[in-house]
């Protein structure tokens, strides 16, 4: 992993970054690297209200924009936007309207690295929402002026499309650190880190999962 | 929240007869059912910070905890929810009623104001 110039994180929930990047953000942050998460949605429309549930539809508004800012605590980000649109209705946003903020982002904060969704195997319409500001903004620039992308994909049919993910980040040594992180989302991640805690097979296959590699698919706009 | 008491959510639901209000209507099964279910056909809908008046308002069932809530509006249309089971009025006076599944996660809501919900 080298060092950057500035990373710009674009997710649009605010526990996209836990999951699979956080341990990243993390190592970034301490290289010194800049990095600015923008997180686009509140996430107030999650069915996962805590376990048992501790929020109401309109409580999870408040509760979720803390679970962020603790989360970027714990990251390290002296950066973190939280951009206010409602959550499920980013592809229902005008036509070209994300990908100016997308673009605006670009502008002033000049990354020479975004970290995203990969478009067409993020899932969540949201996710593909954001996938596609980004790269259609950054599809706009000039080729030589343009950051590198490393993108998170998930769907079902990624091995089979995409194959390997061609960028993998070692977070060995960052495994408190990202637990804390995941949970500081307590309303979102309940049973999953009770699974990271436990003795059984299936924990240890989710420690694999999330605490020894994060990885990405690296991706040619041309 | 609180399991639902069929007689408070009435007295609510009363309270709230023939005057505007603000409603939170909501199902969802969730925007990754498909995704971890491929048998499973992916249903979900809701409004928001919609303004109407219900001349009439009840609450039936209760099976397993399990409610309905059914809104007759003054232009004789409706609003129907099946499976709600927690409720509560929070600091906003706002009147929220939920639906768990045994998952834990929100499958139904309906919620009612006379101020907007946030936006």
């Amino acid at each position: 992993m080298e060092k950057e110039r500035q990373v710009l994180v674009i997710f649009p929930h605010p526990d996209d970054e836990a999951f699979g990047v956080s341990g990243t953000m993390s190592r970034y942050v301490d290289m010194g690297v800049p990095v600015t998460y923008a997180c686009l949605t509140f996430g107030d429309m999650g069915r996962n209200l805590g376990y048992p549930p501790f929020a109401t539809r309109e409580s999870l508004h408040e509760i979720r924009k803390k679970e962020v800012q603790e989360s970027a605590r714990l990251i390290g980000l002296d950066d973190l936007r939280l951009l206010g649109y409602r959550d499920k209705t980013l592809e229902f946003e005008a036509p070209g309207h994300l990908k100016g903020i997308v673009k605006d982002m670009i502008d002033e904060l000049n990354p020479s690295r975004i970290i995203t969704f990969y478009p067409g195997y993020s899932v969540h319409p949201d996710h593909e929402a954001t996938a596609e500001a980004v790269i259609a903004a950054v599809k706009e620039m000039a080729p030589a002026e343009r950051p590198a992308l490393q993108l998170v994909a998930f769907s079902n049919d990624t091995y089979k499309d995409l194959g390997e993910p061609d960028i993998s980040v070692d977070i060995s040594g960052y495994e408190d650190r990202k637990e804390k992180i995941m949970a500081a989302h307590e309303s979102q991640t309940g049973p999953l880190l009770k699974t990271l805690a436990g003795n059984t097979a299936e924990s240890e296959a989710a420690r694999q999962m999330w605490m020894k590699n994060e990885v990405f698919y690296s991706y040619d706009i041309d | 929240m609180e399991k639902i008491n069929r007689d408070k959510v009435q007295q609510l639901l009363d309270s709230y007869q023939n005057k505007k209000v603000f409603v939170h209507v909501e199902v969802t099964g969730g925007m990754y059912a498909s995704h971890f279910d491929d048998k499973v056909f992916n249903a979900g809908m809701f409004l928001r910070n919609v303004q109407v008046t219900f001349v009439q308002g009840g609450i039936r069932g209760g099976e397993n905890g399990e409610y309905r809530v059914g809104l007759k509006l003054d232009n004789d249309g409706w609003i129907y929810v099946l499976g709600l089971t927690h409720y509560e009025v929070n600091d906003d006076n706002e009147f929220i009623m939920h639906g768990f599944n045994y998952d834990g996660k929100l499958a139904s809501a309906l919620e009612i104001s006379t101020q907007e919900f946030l936006k």
